[in-house]
């Protein structure tokens, strides 16, 4: 298999793999939405690893790799992980969290003995390819096996799709859906069969060791991309199917396990959300933030050269170094700062520096409204004069000509602030 | 609406031999009252008391173990589309992706059934709803981004939405400020003139009497039921707050102890 036949999808095999992984790794991302929301993830870990066993003793007890056999054995053991966690946590003190870990140990445990004594078995012809359960190997999977896994893939969509309304109230509100009338027993029992399908699909693509986070991943990256249930399903599967569609791509490549590079493809994508999200993500905070700190720095010279004039009631240029001794701002900051703002228009530079006509009017302001501040302060909030400065030196940035117009109106126009500087009016 | 054969001589509510127990301890013991249609109740009593407890089993959330509660003279299952619960704030994660419209239409998913969409006259629905608790211009909001107050008003919206005849709601002032909490009592008293039956766990026993005109006084066992006039007296305030009667305290503990559910069957 080379790259180039991939690429073009020339073969009609090589195409239906990529594909089937794409549809498989989608399915599981669309459940995992609801796995993820029911804060179950946990859980789908242990069911991941829990369908080991299963699928070795399929082999064991039909001697076959048929699909469907070893399809039904996950199934079973990947129940019965579901059932021994909700034994434990009813019926002794240990917490489900630890019940979960418990059972998922446990049941790999037996997995990985199976596993090796199916290997080092002397007689059984098509052993070979059973451990691809590990790490998962689509590549390795027959046309036919595909279209099951396929239909399998279809039906867990077709389920959510019919069930969603239902789903949503479910993960959000269980108590509230029994009273008005859902069944709420069978749609959790549905819910919970789907992700052990969602599991035992998507191991065919990702292997038990990694299932986990092609369950939970998607869904994760996708909640930080928006607010709402429909468009976070809907991301969830695109990430969950470009992850299957590049991770089968290189695999096939380096003819590696595909499981890890689908893994790779998700997490690529999940930091990927959790940096550029619009809103959320860590460097829209950062820009957001590095605004918000140039403002205050443009606004705080603005506001020093406005008020040395006013102070020495001269309107000639100010130097830089006057500045920096009048009112101690870091030299290199302020020397940027100054550049962009006589850029902007705000400053003139003419040996020294002039505020222009905009750049005046904002010096005033940004002084007017930290001084109605600090009087809105002493009188409402009873602090005493000395302690007010440094609260207005924030909060004079932020205040919109809405709230100034109503302070000035709530303090009657005030002349005076509280260490008796004058408020200039607008 | 009613059935054609419930009157408005049938009780809203009708519970009878009441034990419900958590881990083998009665929380609740032979509780047996009756309330008509067309109050505001307020449910009454210590924490502990077993209020929350009460309406989770009428609403079917607990087990009971044993007695029944009727609602509007039949089982809960009847009249499913005519009773809304509200539960408290704090039970659910507000931090799942939803807006504030999104949480109001679930109102409405009891009516639709399965499979169905919400349509748009559930939307319409729905948005005046959200217009009757004063939430419209939030409409859009994801809901982790309201206040406690406006929360619980969305829960009451949603519950609004199910346009039921009976309501119960469990702690709806809990975290909410006092603006909010006059907005949403009259709310209640204006269902209250539209005949509705609306059932409220309160705390406060300051606000108790000008809000509800029929009360519930629970601390396990039944203390008192009947219109406010009657019942709310000091006896019954000191026999509800003055502490739980220590002889039911220790069969309870004993019983948790033996694990031996009261009245199993």
């Amino acid at each position: 298999m080379n790259w180039l036949e991939f690429i073009t999808f020339d073969n009609a095999l090589i195409r239906n793999v990529v594909l089937g992984s794409t549809l498989l790794a989608l399915s599981s991302s669309v459940v995992g939405c609801f796995t993820l929301l029911r804060k179950r993830a946990l859980v789908g870990d242990a069911v991941s690893h829990s369908v080991l066993p299963g699928v070795c003793l399929a082999f064991l007890f039909q001697g076959t790799k048929d699909p469907l056999v070893l399809l039904i054995g996950a199934f079973i053991t990947g129940w019965l992980s579901l059932l021994t966690i909700d034994l434990i946590t009813k019926r002794s003190r240990i917490p489900e969290d630890a019940a979960t870990g418990l059972v998922l140990s446990v049941f790999f445990g037996v997995g990985i003995l199976l596993l090796t004594y199916i290997q080092h078995l002397p007689n059984l012809a098509n052993q070979s390819g059973l451990d691809s359960f590990l790490f998962g190997n689509i590549l390795s999977i027959s046309e036919k096996d595909l279209y099951v896994f396929g239909a399998v893939a279809i039906c867990l969509l077709t389920c959510v799709w019919l069930f969603y309304k239902e789903f949503q109230v479910l993960s959000f509100d269980e108590g509230y859906a029994s009273t008005i009338g859902m069944p709420v027993k069978g749609l959790r029992l549905l819910l919970t069969t789907l992700t052990v399908l969602a599991v035992v699909v998507g191991i065919q693509s990702v292997g038990v060791v990694l299932m986990a986070a092609l369950l939970i991943t998607p869904a994760a990256a996708a909640r930080f991309l928006t607010n709402r249930l429909g468009p976070m399903v809907i991301i969830a599967a695109i990430i969950g199917a470009t992850a299957g569609l590049t991770g089968t791509f290189i695999s096939s490549a380096f003819r590696t396990p595909t499981g890890p590079w689908i893994v790779m493809a998700l997490s690529i994508m999940a930091l990927g959300a959790f940096f550029f999200a619009p809103k959320q993500g860590i460097l829209a905070k950062w820009i957001r933030q590095r605004h918000w700190n140039r403002q205050i720095q443009d606004e705080n010279i603005l506001k020093a050269i406005f008020q040395f004039q006013l102070d020495n009631n001269s309107n000639d240029p100010v130097q830089t170094e006057t500045l920096i001794k009048w009112r101690p701002m870091e030299a290199k900051q302020l020397r940027s700062g100054l550049k962009r703002l006589s850029s902007q228009g705000y400053l003139e530079q003419n040996n020294g520096w002039l505020l222009t006509q905009v750049g005046q009017k904002r010096g005033e302001r940004i002084t007017r409204l930290h001084r109605l501040w600090e009087t809105y302060l002493t009188k409402y909030l009873k602090i005493a004069p000395d302690h007010v400065h440094e609260d207005a030196e924030s909060i004079e940035h932020i205040i919109t000509p809405e709230l100034e117009l109503e302070l000035e109106k709530l303090l009657d126009y005030p002349e005076k602030d509280p260490h008796d500087s004058s408020i200039p009016r607008s | 609406m009613a059935d054609q054969n419930t009157t408005s001589a049938t009780p809203a509510l009708e519970v009878h031999d009441l034990t419900v127990s958590y881990h083998s301890k009665p929380v609740l013991w032979g509780v047996d009252f009756t309330v008509p249609q067309g109050t505001l109740t307020g449910i009454m009593g210590p924490n502990g008391a077993g209020k929350s407890t009460l309406i989770k089993s009428i609403m079917g959330l607990v087990e009971m173990n044993s007695g029944f509660a009727h609602i509007l003279g039949g089982p809960l299952e009847k009249v499913r589309q005519q009773v809304s619960y509200v539960p408290q704030r704090e039970s659910v994660d507000w931090n799942f992706p939803a807006s504030v419209l999104d949480v109001v239409l679930m109102g409405r998913y009891g009516k639709l059934g399965l499979f169905k969409r919400p349509r748009k006259a559930d939307k319409e629905a729905a948005l005046s709803c959200l217009e009757d608790v004063g939430l419209l211009p939030f409409k859009d909001r994801q809901i982790a981004q309201l206040s406690g107050g406006q929360q619980q008003r969305v829960f009451l919206a949603r519950a609004l939405a199910q346009d039921a005849d009976i309501y119960f709601m469990d702690e709806p002032f809990a975290g909410v400020d006092a603006a909010t909490e006059q907005a949403i009592i009259n709310l209640l008293k204006k269902m209250r003139e539209q005949g509705k039956t609306v059932f409220v766990v309160h705390h406060d026993l300051q606000t108790a009497p000008e809000y509800f005109d029929w009360m519930v006084f629970l601390n396990t066992r039944l203390v008192a039921n009947g219109p406010t006039k009657k019942v709310f007296t000091q006896e019954v305030l000191k026999e509800t707050y003055g502490g739980k009667l220590s002889l039911l305290v220790q069969v309870g503990d004993l019983l948790a102890e033996e694990g031996l559910p009261p009245r199993k069957g």
